[in-house]
């Protein structure tokens, strides 16, 4: 088994994809899931200090996914994803301190405060979101896609969601205009096992995997693990062909898995909805980052020093970010009404004629 | 001026805006090929071809929300609900997503989308067919809600919408389709936000949104001819933004307001309006601010009922009378 497993691992590195990869682009791949968990640990700190309101949730674990997924994105690829947003929002380059910011709810958050942490954006970086309802970013994912087809752009638009997004309506709607308009779009399902505090077995029902729901629409697809980064990178890498070439679009399902709860406020997950030695194995096997970090000193392109080194680096950024949000002002009053109608915040005719807003 | 249909008014604010821009684009159930449900889109297929006008499968929250995403990157989607009355099928897509994206995104992203469709009782539809959407959407910051009563205004607002770069509810109503109007054959755009004072009057001012404010021009001349009452009637025409300038305008001439409205009364429009017109006219007013609204039920089938249900011309002349 563990053979077998090590001969599928070593398969995927020499995939073209990921062959081609220098050793300074590797350890780039792995600084940046070190940073998003940093990030989150850091994020959870702050939340228990108080420091925020909301939800808040956490991607410790799932790294691989988001890092391994935008590190082929090209300039007219785009991205968008559900609540569970910041390791996409930092993978496409937003800062951490703009992404803390917004947690604490600062004027300096990359939505000045307004969106939380389930709505972090970035559209100059092709980062659309950062979608609070289950699924409701699926069908502007195709939209998204469906802009890069109408202007005659080589692109491609990853819509992320979860698990427990498979069950809503619109995610079929999207899934069968997908494949009627031929939208380059590709979804992928970042499954870790649990829609909140209901495993999979208990919310879905299917038949091998959930991506195997696309057969019934003609839609490519495939499943894949993401503990090993490499395997992502392989998978993401052929839907996005896909995607440039034939202009289809692909559901890509990749097993991962979270190491809090749905979000801090689930006390439940450990002992609950799952136990703890299920936690402890994923972590000890399945890690991302430590499988990713293993492989890269077996191979002698990492050593254990240097690993020391941007893990502390990380630790430290995501400290200095917490520290820029702590200091960083609130918004002010006045902006509660800005932002909402892009005529009225640019003052043009048409901002200019009626009236906009109720409040007197 | 040409005299055409208030549907062949929208035709051409499409047509026109799709040679203007080539990122403007139709969407909807049967709006290609088969012309449109009510024939509003008529030729625009033929003419424009299957890039520019795209038929739907019947997936209001998937296409809706296709748009939505589609309109952040710049395609400015005019998307049809064959009824309003479906968008309760998009209500996710319509609140959460084109209303909020912008204020989520601290003011980087914006979705230049027009929805647009009947939004109307009165047609013996029952009542999933029938609703008037226009004051929960009006209620939501981020939306602009529209809702021409004749055909030149149905033009002209439907260009500005189109070029508008906020997501706007655009209200039409499938017994004004055959409606004729006349409208000029040169171009011109009317502006969200204004209204219209469609007869001017001394007495009262009747204020009205949608088709509603010609079953008030009608009110109007009844109570000129049989009561001697000269009453004005100002259509909205847009929700939100709204005029309230004109409104008070006229009411300061009139000392007198009725609104009338399609909607139900329950934080109708007109309880919006009433509310205003306390607050802001109190010393102009001589009498309350009175509401006239469909009857406050489900839209019922019966097609000598419905037309009981929704506000008639002797229905305002009665309420008028009662504080005239």
């Amino acid at each position: 088994m563990a053979s077998a497993a090590k001969a599928k691992q070593l398969d995927f590195a020499k995939t073209p994809i990921n062959s081609k990869l220098s050793a300074q682009q590797k350890v780039r791949l792995l600084t940046e899931m070190v940073r998003i968990r940093r990030f989150e640990t850091e994020s959870l700190r702050q939340y228990q200090a108080k420091k925020m309101g909301g939800f808040l949730h956490l991607y410790n674990g799932q790294e691989s996914v988001a890092v391994g997924c935008v590190s082929l994105m090209g300039d007219d690829d785009h991205v968008i994803t559900a609540y569970r947003d910041h390791g996409h929002a930092l993978a496409v380059g937003m800062t951490m301190n703009e992404c803390m910011a917004e947690l604490f709810g600062k004027v300096t958050g990359c939505s000045k405060g307004k969106g939380g942490s389930m709505h972090f954006f970035a559209p100059d970086k092709n980062y659309w979101g950062g979608h609070g309802i289950v699924a409701g970013q699926t069908p502007l994912g195709l939209g998204l896609a469906y802009a890069l087809k109408y202007k005659g752009v080589k692109g491609a638009a990853m819509c992320f969601m979860g698990d427990g997004a498979v069950n809503q309506g619109c995610f079929y709607e999207s899934l069968n205009m997908a494949a009627l308009f031929e939208i380059p779009v590709v979804y992928i399902i970042e499954n870790n096992g649990y829609s909140m505090g209901t495993s999979l077995a208990r919310s879905s029902s299917f038949k091998s995997c959930l991506a195997e729901r696309a057969e019934g629409f003609n839609i490519a697809w495939a499943q894949c693990n993401g503990t090993d980064i490499y395997e992502v990178r392989a998978n993401v890498q052929t839907a996005i062909e896909r995607a440039h070439n034939e202009s289809k679009p692909t559901v890509l399902e990749i097993a991962t898995y979270r190491y809090y709860g749905h979000s801090v406020a689930d006390a439940k997950h450990t002992g609950g909805y799952r136990q703890k030695e299920e936690i402890e194995h994923y972590k000890q096997n399945h890690d991302p980052i430590q499988v990713f970090k293993r492989r890269l000193i077996e191979e002698g392109t990492l050593t254990e020093e240097k690993y020391e080194q941007l893990d502390e680096a990380a630790k430290a950024e995501a400290a200095a970010a917490a520290q820029f949000a702590d200091e960083s002002p609130i918004p002010s009053e006045e902006s509660i009404t800005q932002d909402v109608y892009f005529e009225v915040d640019r003052q043009t005719e048409a901002g200019r004629t009626g009236k906009h807003f109720f409040n007197s | 001026m040409a005299l055409i249909e208030y549907r062949d008014a929208l035709n051409q604010a499409f047509a026109e805006e799709m040679e203007r821009d080539p990122n403007v684009v139709l969407m909807g159930e049967e709006v290609a090929e088969y012309d449109g449900a009510y024939k509003v889109t008529r030729g625009l297929w033929q003419r424009f071809g299957s890039k520019r006008v795209m038929d739907t499968p019947i997936s209001e929250a998937g296409f809706i929300g296709m748009g939505i995403g589609a309109s952040m990157l710049g395609i400015r989607p005019v998307m049809e609900l064959m009824f309003w009355s479906f968008a309760a099928v998009a209500w996710d897509q319509i609140i959460n997503n084109a209303a909020q994206v912008r204020y989520m995104s601290g003011g980087l992203i914006n979705c230049p989308i027009v929805i647009r469709g009947p939004a109307n009782g009165g047609t013996n539809v029952g009542a999933t067919h029938s609703h008037n959407h226009e004051n929960f959407l009006a209620n939501i910051p981020g939306l602009k809600v529209v809702c021409p009563a004749t055909a030149y205004d149905a033009k002209g607002l439907m260009k500005s919408a189109i070029r508008d770069n906020d997501p706007v509810m655009f209200m039409e109503n499938t017994l004004l389709y055959g409606e004729k109007g006349e409208v000029p054959e040169a171009e011109y755009l009317i502006p969200l936000g204004k209204a219209d004072v469609k007869r001017e009057g001394t007495d009262i001012s009747l204020i009205a949104h949608g088709r509603a404010a010609l079953t008030a021009l009608k009110a109007a001349e009844l109570l000129a001819a049989e009561h001697n009452i000269n009453a004005e009637v100002v259509d909205l025409r847009s929700i939100r933004p709204l005029d309230e300038e004109a409104i008070l305008a006229s009411v300061r001439k009139t000392h007198r307001a009725v609104y009338i409205e399609e909607n139900k009364p329950f934080c109708g429009v007109g309880a919006q309006i009433a509310s205003m017109l306390q607050e802001k006219a109190f010393d102009d007013l001589d009498a309350p601010v009175l509401r006239i609204s469909s009857m406050d039920a489900p839209a019922i089938y019966s097609p000598e009922l419905e037309k009981k249900q929704l506000p008639r011309p002797l229905d305002i002349v009665e309420k008028v009378l009662s504080i005239c």
